[in-house]
């Protein structure tokens, strides 16, 4: 269509890749995201010594790892985030074919490294955990298939959809991984829900996943045990959580000081799923709140500019990538404070663990290239109204 | 619903005559279209996003305000808690012979009060020397802290600590009394026990509560401050207990086995006389429960109660037992043994060649598969069922620890034709070695159910019939035929006529199917077998020896010695006399 209105500047095919990257990208969730990585680095020099001394290691070897990993996921960030939602659906569709099939040969040919759980891809050198990537993949693809439902004769996209998350979550449940599971059935819903389901199916919805976690807890011993753990009143002061805890407590608002925290030596996952006892017990309350402020500022700022989107396909793919973000980031944070039940998963961007850095990095490439300003006709939709 | 065609008729036969493309009105109506689905979509979904933004931001907030909630609260205990009210009284628990089980010591908990503190730092620096394992630049911290009026230093003090703290001579350290809990006899029944911690807590005393085994069901009896003085007994009796435990850490040795469980149980009145599982721990210093790995390899786990089977060869006693109650068979009828029953994509076949018609004795003592699932094929699946459901072989089976609170047999709810074949001979249904001691004393003592308990109870009502006395006898004189002539023979102890059933499974596999070689053997039976006063049943996890050749896993070889050297030094303690073989054959009518 070639709508010409008088005063409105043609778009120049021939702008520069960076400056039309500059000027359309969200840079409020950028900024956010690099103080994200800078406050992860700091606490991997916190984190890293005593785990470092406890595998027998250089104090500062996980710091260097993580470092290269931070490096390699802002540099995945930023590329991606340059790439046309077009390139990000077609590769993030093929990206997820080859993720599923993976998953699929998971017990065949992956690791669990001696804790319970097949979950990893070892390749000699490092190993990967594929469900890490296939998160932001799958949520591209199912809001591809969203989409694609909604326009006019249009296929089964909800059915397919549904049938391919579905599909990824049996899969991740074989592991088994219930937090996976729960993330990307929960970034699918928020995408069913912004694409326009009705209400009764939302909430019927909700007392499945309900309902399912009542039957996981009477079938699995390992998730029921968790959750009994959270149910019982009394904390043990020896459990991981009880030190997490204490560890917050200790921290207070202004926290115990640089180096002096000592939740990290007693904690074995000090470094990854307790990260956020750690920036508590040495940097205080202060530090803890802006994290949750720069989560809570990248996922109100992608939300914000969704709402703008007229594109169905960048509006569900971007809510279901927004909304696994988000909710990890809560899940982390909230089985640290005791409102959720036990469940190992990363906090995002500042844990260590290259998979799940690599991932974000890829993730929030994703939502930042869906995200971009683009124009939405909004001044001929002006017209129109006017008309009337 | 009335839908507006993309191409509108009157505009194609306008475009027709002026000659152009009529493709173009249907392109351009259906970009239209889109264009509007698109804003609708959009003013669709706005609100959904907004809901979804506040939904999120509320998440955060909640987590937040959570977060400032903890960082604000303080750390510290600010008062001393004299503890009036709080009894720490505890009646002791004696085996069934007045041997101490857990009994109460009195000690001293160390705390601080900062009002009569002289030198915070000297007095941390002194209690580093006593207590190695204190930290004392966060203790000084903590004694020097002027905000702080109290803090505890420890819970629990020995008599030579207590001494040299007081000789520190600091005035603002304070020792107060408090009752613990003891184990005298460290791991000896530590599954029973379970173990206690500290609930409220003051200066003078300290509420003690169990927390696992029998301290925590019992909590309410032993923790009564009426019946303090008055000790609680039980039906274990510790000597036999310490045997038990000996010969089954022997046994686990050298069949180099991950655990095992043994039970020995009153026939008559279900008290359990022994009963221990292996791996143990201290009860005086209870391990913390782990999160992750596996339960039941913890030494926390208990096998006995805790641990769900599928127990194998021991479950053909039932379906014979069952056969002959209903007048189906006779020990002597002879049944066709000729393997393999094909059942659909299954096939059920014997390990080792047998004839091709056995009795029913047979059956029993050369272990048949074929022969136990012709009688089930004779029994019929509901019958079956309700059999085993009389046994209690399908129900939790309550018994005073809580750890068997939660465990029920497993089985498939439809009990197809296949299951019922299958669990004829022991697999298909997964019970835990306390059911199958609860079903085989019915099976022995003339045919009455007991219940099973670790209380004394020597005059419990005769139970619930389950067979006829008749059956009874006649199951004993084949349990008995097993350990002279057939798969239990290393059982034989002489005097004591060891009678019972060998079983040997295969463990799942819990990615699927079952493992070939790893087995849990069992081994379940009675003494004497001319009158039953005792039933045990004794399993083994992966037992393996090398013997006679080849390595060998079944019951036979692994459980059955055991139990043998169990029964030896067992018998005589428990006042049984050795009985002259003629007697015991003529009283069970064998030859």
């Amino acid at each position: 269509m070639t709508e010409m209105v008088h005063g409105s500047i043609p778009a120049q095919q021939g702008e520069p890749v960076l400056s039309r990257w500059w000027r359309t990208v969200d840079r409020w969730t950028i900024s956010s995201v690099l103080l994200l990585v800078a406050i992860g680095l700091l606490l991997a020099l916190a984190s890293s010594p005593p785990l470092a001394t406890r595998n027998h290691l250089p104090p500062f070897h996980y710091f260097e790892r993580h470092l290269i990993f931070v490096a390699m996921s802002v540099g995945i960030m930023l590329f991606v985030s340059m790439r046309s939602p077009e390139t990000v659906r077609r590769w993030a569709v093929l990206g997820f074919i080859i993720g599923f099939a993976t998953l699929l040969a998971l017990p065949v040919i992956g690791t669990d490294f001696g804790k319970g759980a097949t979950r990893w891809l070892s390749l000699g050198f490092t190993s990967i955990q594929p469900s890490e990537f296939v998160k932001p993949c799958l949520a591209v693809t199912a809001g591809w298939l969203l989409a694609a439902g909604q326009d006019l004769n249009g296929p089964p996209g909800r059915l397919m959809s549904l049938g391919v998350t579905v599909a990824t979550v049996g899969l991740l449940v074989i592991q088994p991984d219930f937090g996976q599971s729960a993330l990307v059935l929960f970034g699918w819903g928020a995408m069913y829900f912004v694409s326009g389901a009705s209400i009764v199916i939302i909430t019927g919805l909700a007392a499945t996943v309900v309902g399912g976690g009542f039957i996981a807890y009477n079938v699995s011993e390992h998730f029921a045990r968790r959750i009994d753990a959270f149910l019982s009143a009394e904390l043990d002061a020896r459990s991981q959580l009880g030190y997490a805890t204490s560890a917050i407590q200790e921290g207070g608002l202004w926290g115990m000081g640089v180096g002096e925290g000592q939740v990290k030596w007693q904690l074995p996952d000090a470094h990854t799923d307790f990260v956020i006892a750690v920036a508590a017990e040495e940097y205080g309350f202060l530090l803890v709140a802006l994290i949750i402020a720069l989560y809570a500022v990248i996922c109100l700022r992608a939300l914000m500019r969704l709402t703008r989107e007229r594109d169905p396909f960048v509006r569900l793919a971007g809510t279901g990538l927004v909304a696994m973000l988000s909710a990890q980031a809560m899940i982390n944070m909230g089985v640290a404070v005791r409102l959720l039940p036990a469940k190992g998963m990363t906090l995002p961007f500042i844990s260590q663990g290259g998979s799940s850095l690599l991932a974000m990095g890829l993730m929030t490439g994703m939502l930042l290239a869906l995200t971009r300003s683009r124009p939405q006709g909004e001044i001929s939709e002006l017209l129109q109204n006017r008309g009337r | 619903m009335i839908r507006t065609p993309l191409r509108p008729l009157a505009r194609i036969l306008d475009a027709r005559e002026q000659g152009v493309n009529p493709q173009s009105i249907e392109r351009e109506n259906l970009r239209l279209r889109r264009e509007q689905a698109r804003d609708a979509g959009r003013r669709r979904a706005e609100w959904r996003l907004l809901f979804l933004a506040v939904a999120f931001f509320a998440g955060y907030a909640a987590i937040g305000a959570k977060m400032g909630m903890l960082a604000a609260s303080p750390v510290v205990e600010s008062e001393p808690y004299a503890g009036e009210g709080i009894s720490g009284a505890r009646a002791d628990v004696l085996d069934r012979n007045g041997r101490i089980l857990a009994t109460n010591l009195v000690t001293h908990s160390l705390y601080a009060e900062m009002r009569y503190m002289i030198d915070g730092a000297r007095a941390a620096h002194e209690l580093v020397q006593i207590f190695p394992d204190l930290e004392e630049e966060s203790l000084s911290q903590r004694l020097t802290d002027p905000r702080r009026r109290f803090t505890w230093i420890r819970s629990r003090v020995s008599p030579e600590q207590a001494q040299a703290t007081h000789d520190i001579g600091e005035p603002g350290l304070l020792l107060g009394p408090r009752d613990m809990r003891l184990y005298p006899n460290g791991e000896l029944a530590a599954h029973l026990m379970g173990g206690t911690s500290y609930g409220e807590q003051g200066v003078t005393a300290a509420e003690i509560q169990g927390v696992a085994g029998l301290e925590y069901t019992l909590n309410e009896r032993l923790s009564d401050a009426d019946l303090a003085d008055v000790p609680l007994s039980l039906a274990l009796d510790l000597p036999v207990q310490a045997v038990v435990e000996e010969v089954l850490a022997d046994g686990l040795q050298m069949y180099n086995a991950n655990g095992g469980s043994v039970i020995l149980m009153d026939a008559h009145t279900g008290e359990l006389v022994a009963m221990a599982s292996a791996p143990t721990f201290d009860p005086n210093n209870r391990p913390a429960p782990a999160l992750t790995g596996d339960p039941a390899d913890s030494p926390l786990f208990n096998r006995a109660v805790q641990g769900l089977y599928e127990l194998g060869s021991v479950m053909k006693v039932f379906a014979v037992a069952q056969a002959l109650e209903l007048g189906l068979v006779t020990p002597d009828t002879m049944m066709d043994t000729q393997g393999p029953i094909r059942f659909g994509r299954f096939r059920i076949s014997d390990m080792h060649s047998m004839p091709s018609r056995m009795s029913v004795t047979d059956v029993l003592i050369e272990s048949s598969n074929v022969g136990t699932a012709r009688l089930a094929q004779m029994i019929g699946a509901p019958q079956q069922r309700s059999f085993l459901q009389s046994l209690g072989l399908l129900d939790y089976l309550p018994i005073e620890l809580p750890e068997s609170t939660r465990v029920r047999p497993q089985y498939d709810e439809r009990w197809s034709e296949i299951s019922m074949m299958t669990i004829s001979y022991g697999h298909g249904l997964s019970i835990t070695p306390l059911h199958l001691a609860a079903a085989y004393a019915a099976m022995v003592n003339g045919g009455t159910m007991v219940q099973p308990t670790l209380l004394r109870r020597p005059d419990a009502p005769v139970g619930r019939r389950v067979i006829s006395e008749q059956t009874s006898l006649q199951l004993r004189r084949m349990l008995r035929s097993v350990v002279t002539e057939g798969t239990a023979s290393f059982g034989e102890v002489e005097g004591y006529f060891v009678g019972g059933k060998t079983g040997t499974a295969d463990k799942p596999n819990p990615q699927g199917g079952y493992y070939e070689d790893r087995t849990v053997a069992t081994f379940a039976g009675a003494f004497p077998m001319n009158d039953p006063r005792y039933v045990f049943v004794v399993t083994m996890d992966e037992p393996t020896i090398f013997a006679a050749g080849e390595n060998r896993r079944t019951a036979g070889w692994t459980v059955v010695p055991v139990v043998a050297q169990m029964v030896r030094r067992v018998a005589p303690m428990l006042g049984l006399r050795p009985q002259d073989a003629a007697d015991v054959d003529a009283e069970l009518g064998l030859r």
